[in-house]
């Protein structure tokens, strides 16, 4: 860990960020630090055009996933036999060290945009479809994840939502039998309710008995989990004649239509992604509900002086939030899976986290965590296929991205981007004068995307 | 088992604002959250039970039938040992009791809980001396039997909040024992033999091992949440003390070099958590849960392509060999349970202890305690905040790589893919299931263990409950002791929260 240079204005700083997110550590800090909200960085205020935007949080990001992509490169080559071969001549050949360090990360883009060695035009962009497709369910969840952020809560419970959404809409998907459109649009509403109502309850505990949300979700992941391997070992929901734990195919008229024909799994679910994340936009940012959960999740005793119904707001963004993440579970099952099994959620609850924290919160920050997730993920198989790199550094990489995006001081200090000392040179303001222009700022920048 | 929170008169526990508890005094409200409870739960268990009870008898095999006969001498030791502590115990609480005669509050908490585990040793011990070696138990009766003391037990507490008294600690306690003992005769002689049977002694020797890891990661939780950091990594912590205690131990070809790594690989996903958490103040929640996912792939990524590539040169760690103390494992019953351990599991009691003591018998437990409830007045009688919060956040991540190092030197010799399977977040139920407490933290592990192993028991003799429930037991425990249903559970004040001096 590199020590920043300047401790003391750093501490200001933070110190500010902390209060303002604490109530003054009256209460744990919201999982959307107030410093990344906003568009405006508001110690930056003083400097360059440039420097606003080298120190900026979209900067933050980029160089946080540059990062993360380094670290990952380090270790997949740290790791790799062939480039310890390859760098005993180094000095000799350096092409060959170099190709092998970057083979993984060639198959990566090859794998998730853009394959050149393609026979065809389809075969070439195969890699970009299979990318939205894999992102579709992460959108969904990391939408729900995220919505609940902006409301102070932690959902980490996108997992057994998905579950429950998959299991209402992969039940309905196959025992009713309906017209074309009708019938998916009444899996779509059973995977909504399923989630909602998973999603509910926790809001229910949270609001009526003050249970904390984490432990709730997290215990609820492992209940809705045996109770979906526990659902397919029973007739109604286990294949006929089959012994393995999985259910019936839902009928034709259940999935969503292909959007390139039947060579390309891209499906309609990633409309309804865009949409969804369009209504979480309009939420969050144009109705009176939207302005009670952020009030909400800045400060509860705050909104609730304001009048807001604080545990109303509590239990309807977590069904919001549930509903969200059934709506990855309807994907699965009407989508890529068409059919029920144990791993129908796989991981995606738990990188919609990831997706959630990556994307700021935001709705469309989200969509777009959301498709470079999709795209690690859809990129990480051909690598696998490809250079043997196992997958699980997909893994790798995107919790170093989350990790340093959640700590903007961390990265600053890596690449010596720290405003801070700009400021010192300003002049010896105190820290309590400080503090209020921030908080000023903050709020402003807030108002202006209410 | 109950608080005197609200009361509505109508049925659910309704209005309970979190936090708020009715002052004691004229206007007592008695809440009926334990009564009602205890009535649906006595209800369930008539209809299981005495109804649904099946034909057959129910029979628990008591010692492996090799074992006996090779420690009379040390049964009848243990039998009066536990026979003079029980007694003694017994005229000590009885003493206190009625010498005072206002009730339980000025009995010591720790006189009830010994008295009542020196009987149970007297029990075991006399069972030893009498070489019972099997008990087989009729269904039908014994099911009537809990059905009836539980349908009173119930009755009376529902009688005592009728009378604006909460429902003493022992009712539930006794509760929950003989609701077990209905449960588990029920269970097994709804078995697929014709003479269903379980081996006790298997069933609670395995409880006991299972729940080593749980221990340690509940320990490494009670260590960083009392102290206000919340550790959701304890996953994490597991899971890489697990890799590096596989990893280590091979390549040193000592057993005990990888204990020592799982340690420092605890310490180190701990000073993670403690550097991004308490230095750059980041919601520690959001810490935890990237650090599972970063040592989850980190490991997972490192087995893939180093271990399978050479798994005799990496990832073949020796075995740590159950150790016996003398005498104490000679001992009927309690003995092959608790003194047939690894050194893991020595050390899991020593950490048990020392936690306890250490927090709430020295000046250091005072402290860690006063920052994680309340750091502001903590910083002002010149304690360091954050560094307390470091080293006790470094600490706890030792102690759960340890139990990490369970997972590869002691139940299977080898490590795989995220082998510790969700167990760091069962530690974070027991955690809170025993209300932050090492000891409770530690009999909620045990809990745990033992749904655990009763499920795989269970689902070898066949049984009418499906296995996915009894899987689902802790989690779901967890959530009624979080929502309150069970005890109030209140974490320390300032956990969570990051601490700026100033």
């Amino acid at each position: 860990m590199p020590d920043a240079k300047t401790p003391r204005d750093e501490d200001d700083d933070v110190a500010t960020d902390v209060a303002l997110d604490t109530a003054d550590g009256a209460m744990a800090p919201s999982p959307v630090p107030a410093s990344s909200q906003g568009g405006t960085i508001p110690h930056a205020a003083g400097g360059s055009l440039f420097r606003q935007i080298v120190t900026g949080n979209a900067m933050v990001s980029v160089l946080s996933v540059l990062l993360a992509i380094v670290l990952g490169g380090i270790l997949m080559a740290v790791t790799n036999p062939r480039v310890a071969e390859t760098a005993g001549y180094f000095f000799a050949r350096p092409g060959d060290m170099l190709s092998e360090v970057f083979k993984p990360y060639v198959a990566l883009v090859q794998g998730s945009l853009f394959n050149w060695a393609g026979a065809d035009t389809a075969a070439q962009l195969y890699p970009i479809t299979e990318t939205l497709t894999v992102s579709t369910p992460l959108i969904f969840a990391g939408l729900g994840v995220a919505l609940a952020f902006r409301a102070g809560l932690f959902n980490i419970g996108a997992q057994g939502q998905i579950i429950f959404g998959a299991l209402f809409g992969a039940y309905v998907g196959f025992t009713w039998h309906l017209p074309f459109l009708l019938h998916l649009v009444v899996v779509i509403i059973a995977g909504l309710v399923g989630g909602a109502l998973w999603g509910g309850l926790v809001g229910l505990l949270k609001a009526r008995t003050g249970a904390h949300e984490v432990i709730v979700t997290i215990m609820l992941n492992y209940i809705a989990n045996f109770l979906l391997l526990f659902l397919l070992t029973t007739p109604a929901f286990q294949r006929k004649g089959s012994t393995n734990p999985i259910s019936p195919f839902l009928d034709q008229t259940a999935l969503f239509p292909e959007l390139l024909g039947p060579q390309f799994r891209l499906h309609a679910g990633f409309l309804v992604a865009v949409l969804a994340t369009v209504f979480v936009w309009w939420l969050l940012n144009r109705s009176t509900l939207g302005f009670e959960f952020r009030a909400v999740g800045a400060n509860q005793s705050a909104a609730r002086t304001a009048g807001i119904n604080v545990p109303r707001a509590v239990v309807l963004v977590m069904a919001l939030a549930g509903a969200l993440a059934g709506l990855a579970g309807i994907a699965q099952v009407s989508g890529t899976e068409k059919y029920l099994s144990g791993g129908v959620a796989a991981s995606i609850g738990f990188d919609a986290i990831t997706v959630a924290l990556l994307g700021r919160s935001t709705p469309w920050g989200t969509f777009f965590a959301g498709l470079l997730f999709g795209a690690f993920r859809a990129g990480g198989v051909a690598m696998q296929a490809q250079t043997q790199t196992p997958i699980d550094i997909v893994l790798v990489i995107q919790s170093l991205i989350v990790l340093f995006i959640a700590a903007p001081p961390l990265v600053r200090a890596i690449f010596g981007l720290n405003p801070r000392k700009k400021k010192n040179a300003t002049g010896g303001h105190g820290s309590g004068t400080g503090s209020g222009a921030t908080a000023g700022g903050k709020i402003e920048s807030g108002a202006a995307t209410a | 088992m109950s608080t005197t929170t609200t009361q509505s008169g109508s049925g659910a526990p309704a209005g309970n604002s979190p936090g708020h508890t009715g002052k004691p005094g004229a206007s007592r409200l008695v809440s009926w959250k334990a009564g009602i409870g205890l009535s649906l739960l006595a209800i369930l268990g008539t209809i299981l039970f005495a109804f649904m009870a099946g034909p057959k008898s129910a029979g628990f095999g008591i010692a492996e039938a090799s074992n006996t006969g090779a420690s009379t001498l040390a049964a009848w030791i243990t039998l009066i040992l536990a026979l003079v502590i029980s007694a003694g115990l017994g005229y000590l609480w009885f003493v206190r009791r009625s010498g005072t005669g206002s009730g339980y509050a000025t009995v010591p908490r720790w006189i009830p809980a010994c008295t009542v585990a020196a009987v149970i040793a007297l029990c075991l011990a006399a069972l030893g001396v009498a070489k019972v070696s099997k008990i087989t138990l009729e269904s039908g009766p014994v099911g009537w039997i809990c059905a009836v003391v539980l349908l009173a037990l119930a009755g009376y507490s529902v009688f005592l909040t009728q009378a604006k008294k909460t429902t003493p600690r022992w009712v539930g306690g006794v509760f929950a024992t003989v609701f077990l003992v209905g449960f588990l005769v029920w269970i097994v002689a709804h078995g697929n033999d014709a003479e269903p049977a379980i081996s006790l002694a298997g069933l609670i020797a395995g409880s006991v091992t299972l729940a080593v890891p749980l221990v340690f990661g509940s320990l490494s939780g009670v260590l960083c949440e009392r102290v206000g950091v919340v550790n959701i990594a304890i996953e994490g912590q597991l899971l890489l003390g697990a890799f590096s205690a596989a990893v280590v131990a091979t390549v040193t070809h000592n057993v005990y070099a990888g204990l020592v790594a799982a340690a420092v690989a605890g310490a180190l996903v701990s000073l993670v958590l403690a550097v991004v958490s308490i230095k750059y103040l980041v919601n520690q929640i959001i810490v935890g849960v990237v650090l599972n996912v970063l040592i989850s792939g980190l490991t997972s990524f490192l087995f893939s392509t180093l271990l399978t590539a050479d798994p005799d040169g990496l990832n073949k760690p020796g075995h740590l060999p159950p150790v016996d103390v003398p005498f104490l494992s000679d001992i009927p019953i309690i003995g092959p349970i608790l003194f047939h351990q690894s050194l893991v599991g020595y050390l899991m009691y020593i950490a048990v202890i020392v936690v306890y003591l250490g927090l709430f018998h020295t000046k250091w437990g005072l402290r860690v305690r006063a920052v994680g409830e309340h750091p502001q007045a903590a910083d002002t009688v010149g304690i360091n905040v954050n560094r307390t919060r470091f080293w006790n956040v470094l600490m706890g991540g030792a102690i759960a790589g340890i139990g990490g190092s369970f997972f590869t030197l002691v139940s299977v010799d080898a490590f795989s893919k995220d082998m510790s399977g969700g167990r760091g977040y069962i530690a974070l139920a027991a955690l809170i299931f025993g209300r932050w407490n090492p000891i409770g933290a530690f009999l909620a592990a045990l809990l745990f263990g033992f749904a655990d192993n009763l499920q795989s028991v269970i689902t070898i003799i066949g049984s009418p409950v499906p296995s996915q429930f009894m899987a689902m037991l802790p989690y779901a425990l967890t959530v009624f002791a979080v929502a309150g249903l069970v005890g109030r559970s209140r974490p320390p004040a300032a956990s969570g929260i990051p601490y700026v001096k100033g």
